[in-house]
């Protein structure tokens, strides 16, 4: 199952940024990495540029709450190459009390409303984000509803329905 | 009998104002244009040659809520969009009428969650519910026959015992 030969993706990563790549695998033939979340920018830049990879096509960024591990939160990236026919999955990890990462705008401006959404439903920060705000909830609701500690049966009161 | 009794020809009809003006009422309902999810769909149907709402009188939807007097909340009501059905509401003429359309609508069905509201009755008073998943056809069409009924026996409304105290 596990590939022991890592792809040609996953192998000129962890060429590039040795160390900032935490882990990798192939598992079911889908190409991941766990990256440092401090050089996300950088290593999204090289995705993107490289000749050999060529990552022109970001499909989506989500959150994951991982509630009693630590680090708690992770960030997804899901890539794909209209060029190479390839696709990888870039995580980094976020903690609780610090949970920041920069914003991959200025890789992929798609990105814009997928990190807000990350925001909206998981309280991720990304950093120097042109209009970091909800996007699904209305302002006035409180807290990040897809956090695993968000009561299943809360409910606010609805707002500006008033006479 | 009465004062007015055979004063007139044949072809006048006495009657009372309430009457008249519930007869215009209920013959020419005309509902609001807007659906909110996958029951608007069925609500498009009614409106279709198979169904054909507009033998009922009630086939004019309108665009602007100024222009209508029935509403129809075909789908999920979610809590960002409860102040805009709530401002619809309140923007459409006296009398007016709210058809829940779906057990969404209702109490918001199996969506027992954070984003939608329990119920559009929790916003704004509802004359008519249909249950269902999404209704059939039949349903709008014999609940807005039951709107013309309450129309014509000038019944009190649900607006005039709104808000519900319980």
């Amino acid at each position: 199952m596990t590939d022991k030969q890592p792809s040609v993706v996953l192998a000129k990563l962890i060429e590039r940024f040795g160390d900032d790549i935490v882990a990798t695998h192939s598992d079911f033939g889908d190409d991941t990495a766990r990256v440092n979340r401090e050089r996300i920018v950088e290593i999204c830049t090289f995705l993107r540029d490289d000749p050999d990879l060529l990552f022109d096509f970001a499909m989506d960024l989500t959150g994951v709450d991982y509630l009693g591990e630590e680090p708690r939160f992770e960030v997804v990236y899901h890539l794909y190459s209209l060029e190479k026919k390839h696709r990888v999955r870039i995580k980094a990890r976020v903690p609780e009390e610090d949970p920041v990462i920069d914003s991959v705008i200025p890789v992929w401006v798609g990105m814009d409303w997928f990190e807000r959404e990350a925001y909206d439903m998981y309280g991720i920060l990304f950093r120097d984000h042109p209009n970091l705000k909800r996007i699904l909830m209305y302002e006035a609701f409180e807290g990040h509803p897809l956090r695993k500690d968000y009561p299943k049966a809360r409910r606010q009161p609805t707002v500006g329905v008033e006479e | 009998m009465g004062l007015i009794e055979n004063r007139f020809s044949k072809n006048i009809i006495t009657t009372t104002y309430d009457a008249v003006f519930n007869w215009a009422r209920r013959s020419s309902l005309w509902p609001m244009q807007f659906g909110l999810a996958c029951c608007a769909i069925e609500m498009m149907s009614t409106l279709d040659p198979r169904y054909d709402m507009s033998r009922f009188g009630a086939e004019v939807f309108r665009g602007s809520p100024r222009q209508a007097d029935m509403m129809i909340v075909a789908g999920t009501v979610t809590e960002k969009m409860a102040p805009v059905v709530k401002r619809l509401y309140d923007q459409m003429a006296d009398p007016k009428w709210v058809l829940a359309m779906g057990s969404c609508a209702m109490c918001g069905g199996p969506y027992k969650t954070y984003a939608v509201t329990q119920g559009v009755d929790r916003i704004i008073p509802v004359d008519v519910y249909i249950p269902g998943c999404p209704p059939i056809p039949e349903q709008i069409i014999d609940s807005i026959v039951l709107i013309q009924k309450m129309i014509d026996s000038g019944g009190s409304r649900a607006r005039d015992r709104w808000p519900i105290k319980i």
